[in-house]
């Protein structure tokens, strides 16, 4: 590839250079384009999700449930809005930030050092889902809401509410999986001497999976 | 592939970033604990909400430092979400003005 062309260009006319030259496009390892790819197909799959709950609750003549108090928490007798709901928050993005770690040490050589970083946030993420299953169960059991109907007013809101976080926690499920066996070969030495991008990509996917749940807490816990 | 496409940057930048999505994170949660209610509450819930995903966006995924052509391929297609959620809200409206006119009691 003609390195010389490329750093001439910036702005607008980097996208022109890039787009008219006779080159790949888009100048970044295969994985990683892909993944971004896969992203964008993923954004708007959440949208439809979103868009669709958001039908629902301006369409129903009955009130929404109070969702500060359904998602309550009763800590020592005190009743604690969204609680749960803010810790889940907190701990996804703090995954995020040992996750950002972990792409700078891989590519500054230090793969065992990424590895761990990369178990912390799959630890994390764990945690995040064991909240959710928690959450679900209080939820169902505790409460009675149901994808048909609950006693806090619209119908709607259970099947809203399912969907939406049980596709998201599945997305976050799937990501503990795909760090942990990547961390691990990280720590084996697969990745030594063909680049540790993988690391970034495999953080794109993670960020992702926050980048959804900042949606999902303003959209559905908040609004 | 050019030495360029390895993203490099100092690990403060990532802590400054952490800092300000968990700073974001507890504004958006106080305006649910204070009952912040009406148009207040939706703009600063939208505010804080594109804030945290903008920084997650350009600095934690470096899609600020990624060339233009990635960029726009990222970015422009969602617009068209846009125009499905003006469609679904005009639509919504419509429906839910006819329950109320032949449904309510």
């Amino acid at each position: 590839m003609d390195k010389s062309a490329d750093e001439a260009s910036v702005g607008i006319s980097s996208l022109v250079d890039d787009w008219s030259s006779d080159k790949q496009t888009f100048d970044m390892p295969w994985g990683k384009l892909m993944m971004w790819l896969f992203l964008l197909s993923d954004t708007f799959i959440f949208s439809v999700f979103l868009t669709a709950y958001m039908s629902v609750r301006m369409t129903t003549t009955a009130d929404w449930p109070p969702t500060s108090e359904v998602f309550a928490l009763v800590i020592a007798g005190q009743h604690v809005p969204l609680l749960l709901i803010a810790i889940m928050t907190f701990i996804l993005i703090t995954s995020s930030g040992t996750m950002a770690m972990a792409v700078n040490f891989a590519y500054q050589g230090k793969p065992q050092r990424a590895a761990k970083l990369m178990l912390l946030t799959a630890l994390l993420g764990a945690s995040f889902v064991g909240m959710q299953a928690f959450e679900w169960n209080k939820l169902i059991f505790d409460e009675g809401i149901r994808p048909w109907g609950n006693p806090y007013g619209a119908e709607q809101f259970g099947a809203s509410f399912f969907l939406i976080t049980g596709f998201h926690g599945m997305h976050v499920s799937v990501g503990v999986i795909y760090l942990a066996i990547i961390a691990n070969r990280l720590r084996k030495g697969f990745y030594d001497g063909k680049g540790y991008h993988i690391v970034e990509i495999t953080g794109l996917y993670w960020h992702f999976v926050d980048l959804v749940w900042v949606f999902i807490f303003a959209f559905f816990y908040l609004w | 592939m050019s030495d360029d496409s390895v993203q490099q940057h100092p690990i403060s930048v990532y802590l400054k970033i952490w800092l300000l999505l968990f700073v974001l994170s507890t504004f958006s949660y106080m305006v649910d604990f204070y009952q912040v209610q009406g148009y207040l509450r939706w703009t600063l819930i939208i505010i804080f909400m594109f804030l945290k995903a903008g920084l997650i966006i350009s600095i934690f995924m470096h899609l600020a430092w990624e060339r233009l052509a990635l960029i726009y391929t990222i970015l422009l297609p969602p617009l068209a979400i846009l125009l499905l959620i003006a469609a679904m809200a005009s639509e919504a409206d419509y429906i839910n003005f006819g329950r109320l006119l032949f449904f309510s009691q």
